[in-house]
């Protein structure tokens, strides 16, 4: 097994993790937490796609992809814990409401 | 490599072959910014208490040394792994250790924290045009002028960048601290229920 | 021919100046929503002209660098992007008129446009999700304007939901661009070869985007982020942004991957379309406000959307199965955003939008009454209207394939949506002796409703244009 498969596996391994607590748990914190976990299964495994290139130097364009990646997680994450806090404030409790708008 | 006008391949993949993405992604945390203050009225992480004494202390060690690493890694992106992104965090942590310290933010006139948080998608659309006006494509920028150009539009990002993660940080717009004007907020609030409703 | 880059960037930088100005920004605003459908109709007729047009950023060739592509699909999309953003603009203005609640609204509504015309020229699956999450993150940040609890949950569900779908398609790419190393789709529609990974990273797109698209059973985070958000932003989301990430999906089945799905793939996507229509219908009939009901009648809308899948997969009526499908992107896009509208005017007047207290309101908003009534022809699929021209496409493909139970399903659909429609219409019309309180309602939010729903139906009338500017380029 190539270091690059396994990093690749992990990867995957982690998005599965992250995706799996997503639904589970009800906490908002613990969800944003969740799909962190997620995002960087997927930056690891474009890592991981980078070292598949013969030669000295791995393909960067992976490389951007995960720095422009990361950017996105980290804007979205704020905006989302934001929103948590907001609701928090608000409601009183950090977890959805499950009930249907009537 | 040559031809992009740097020679770190990630920052010349970020900066000029795909600088669209990287143009698309500063606006992604403007929005995010925006966002934020839409949607929190006050920041979350405030100010009230007085500056820790030990606090201001260390960052008065620290923070030159901060914005000089800030500045190196966003210079070193040309030849090594670095850039605007980088340098932005790190400056970004600065800001982040100012507001635990309890410095407070909302001393800082708006005008000019809006601008700066503008500054780096409006240098990035800006140059990104003008290219277009003169050599016929979006982003194309002249060979010769290529590495100045985008280490222009890499400092106005960074500057941008590090305000918008330490608002980010914040939670708020450090201008609405709840010190001040509660009799606008409730006024808003009535407001608010009246029309969006 | 630079009008592509002009069309993603000025609502970008209008974006960034009403932030940093405030005081301009209605201005801004307003000069935006109408220079933008001005460039897109110069767009279309260069399209119209000399076929698809395609743009390198950079003026890096593809495989390196991003591609900006134009062909008649895309323009109609982007047409119809402005058209709706155009109109409810000047809706918006009237709205919104508190200070302090419009400051960020119109740089998001900014970053939302910008973010719409970027992903219907984009030719680049990373640069895709980009605009996804730039989509994704200002619709959300619209939602929670409105500051109420409910709009608040319900814009936290609508952001997990949406990152959510982003990564799943961010993790389809990079398989894609594992086994293919490029990520230009014209490029990736060449060097593909069925194989698992690729398997894999359909499933794992269309699992995202159908997220994003709120299709049953995936649509539980559209009723109450629709409902409850402020009345133009309900319009916008409904309208375009659901049907965003259904383009993305129609694009990347048409151009990479329909060789190497298995048909019984677009046999799923139409059963669960059938199940969006029954089941987003009879929520509707149940509803009881108005907005919630609007809500769920796109939830069953979006589901006719994926009845494109298995009706395009009879050979012969391929061609008639896409242009019905994004007749009905376009048509309901009018039609929903219009009834939104609309409802948005009966809450400023009224208050609220509870259907049972809503009597008689036909005398007092006849012209939001009549701009309803005119969306819900196209709705529910009545001639002469875009909804009429789009039912009518699918059931021509769906009968030449002799696949005669896609009729049936649709045919029930449009009995549905005239159950739910009448349901409202009956409250409405109906006499009502009580004197309620009302405010009086801007004509331009009233007469910018009509509009859209003229729209609607004006696309029933020209058929032959439409199919023609869909076709330019040669898309299907």
């Amino acid at each position: 097994m190539t270091i690059s498969l396994l990093y690749a596996l992990v990867g995957v391994v982690l998005l599965g993790i992250g995706l799996y607590s997503l639904i589970i748990y009800s906490h908002l914190v613990k969800k944003i937490l969740a799909l962190n976990v997620a995002g960087s299964g997927v930056f690891l495994f474009l890592v991981a796609t980078a070292n598949q290139t013969s030669g000295p130097v791995p393909d960067p364009v992976p490389h951007a992809m995960v720095l422009t990646g990361i950017v996105v997680a980290v804007s979205a994450t704020a905006l989302a814990l934001a929103l948590a806090c907001r609701i928090h404030q608000v409601t009183g409790t950090a977890r959805l409401t499950e009930n249907e708008p009537e | 490599m040559a031809i992009s006008g740097v020679e770190n391949p990630v920052t010349a993949v970020l900066l000029n072959f795909r600088g669209y993405d990287t143009l698309l992604e500063i606006g992604v945390l403007l929005l995010a910014a925006l966002g934020v203050f839409s949607a929190v009225p006050s920041p979350v992480i405030l100010s009230k208490s007085t500056p820790s004494p030990i606090l201001i202390l260390l960052l008065r060690l620290l923070l030159p040394f901060i914005v000089l690493a800030g500045g190196y890694i966003l210079w070193i992106g040309k030849y090594a792994p670095g850039g605007a992104f980088q340098a932005g965090a790190i400056l970004a942590a600065g800001g982040i250790l100012l507001s635990t310290a309890a410095v407070p933010f909302n001393r800082f006139a708006t005008k000019t924290m809006s601008i700066a948080m503008g500054i780096g998608l409006l240098t990035f659309i800006v140059v990104a045009l003008a290219t277009m006006m003169v050599r016929g494509n979006f982003l194309q920028y002249p060979v010769a002028q290529a590495g100045t150009l985008i280490l222009v539009i890499e400092a106005a990002a960074t500057i941008s960048i590090a305000i918008i993660l330490t608002i980010l940080f914040i939670g708020g717009n450090p201008e609405e601290s709840p010190t001040a004007k509660d009799e606008g907020d409730k006024a808003f609030i009535i407001e608010r229920d009246n029309t969006t409703k | 021919m630079t009008l592509p880059a002009w069309i993603v960037s000025l609502p970008l930088l209008a974006a960034v100046f009403t932030f940093v100005f405030p005081r301009i920004r209605i201005w801004a605003g307003i000069f935006t929503a109408i220079i933008t459908p001005l460039m897109v109709v110069f767009l279309g007729r260069e399209i119209l002209a000399h076929g698809a047009i395609q743009m390198q950023v950079g003026g890096w060739q593809t495989p390196l660098g991003i591609q900006l592509y134009a062909d008649g699909l895309s323009v109609a999309m982007l047409g119809i992007t402005a058209i709706v953003i155009g109109c409810i603009t000047f809706y918006a203005r009237c709205y919104f008129t508190g200070d302090v609640s419009s400051r960020y609204f119109w740089p998001l509504w900014m970053f939302l446009w910008s973010a719409l015309n970027a992903l219907f020229l984009s030719g680049d699956i990373f640069n895709l999700y980009v605009t996804l999450e730039l989509l994704g993150l200002s619709a959300v940040a619209l939602v929670a304007l409105s500051q109420t609890a409910d709009a608040l949950s319900a814009a936290m569900r609508y952001l997990l939901v949406s990152l959510t779908g982003s990564l799943s398609y961010l993790m389809g790419v990079a398989l894609l661009y594992a086994a293919n190393g490029t990520l230009s789709i014209k490029l990736l529609a060449t060097t593909g070869a069925a194989s698992p990974s690729i398997a894999t990273a359909f499933a794992l797109m269309a699992a995202g985007l159908i997220m994003k698209s709120a299709l049953f059973p995936m649509h539980f985070w559209l009723p109450p982020a629709h409902a409850n958000a402020p009345a133009p932003v309900s319009a916008v989301l409904s309208a375009l942004v659901v049907k965003a990430s259904f383009y993305i999906l129609m694009r990347l089945w048409l151009v990479i991957f329909e060789p190497f799905i298995n048909p019984s793939t677009a046999q799923l996507m139409g059963v669960l379309g059938a199940g969006a229509i029954i089941w987003g219908s009879v929520q509707a009939l149940v509803a009881e406000r108005l907005k919630l009901l609007v809500a769920y009648s796109t939830v069953a809308q979006i589901g006719y959307l994926f009845l494109i899948f298995p009706l395009s997969s009879i050979t012969q009526s391929n061609h008639t199965a896409w242009q019905g499908g994004f007749y009905f992107v376009l048509s309901h896009a009018c039609a929903k955003s219009a009834v939104f509208l609309a409802a948005g005017s009966v809450i400023y007047s009224f208050g609220h939008d509870r259907i049972k207290e809503l009597h008689g309101i036909v005398r007092r908003m006849p012209v939001s009454m009549f701009a309803f009534a005119l969306a819900s022809v196209s709705l529910i699929g009545l001639p002469p209207s875009g909804g009429f021209i789009a039912k009518w496409l699918y059931l021509n493909a769906a009968l030449t394939g002799g696949h005669w139970w896609w009729c049936v399903l649709i045919i029930i659909g449009s009995l549905l949506a005239t159950a739910y429609v009448f349901r409202f219409f009956s409250r409405a019309f109906s006499y009502s002796p009580e004197v309620v309180e009302e405010r009086p309602v801007p004509w331009i939010m009233e007469w910018t409703a009509l509009g859209l729903a003229l729209c609607a139906l004006i696309l029933g009338f020209i058929a032959p244009a439409v199919t023609t500017l869909l076709d330019a380029g040669n898309p299907f």
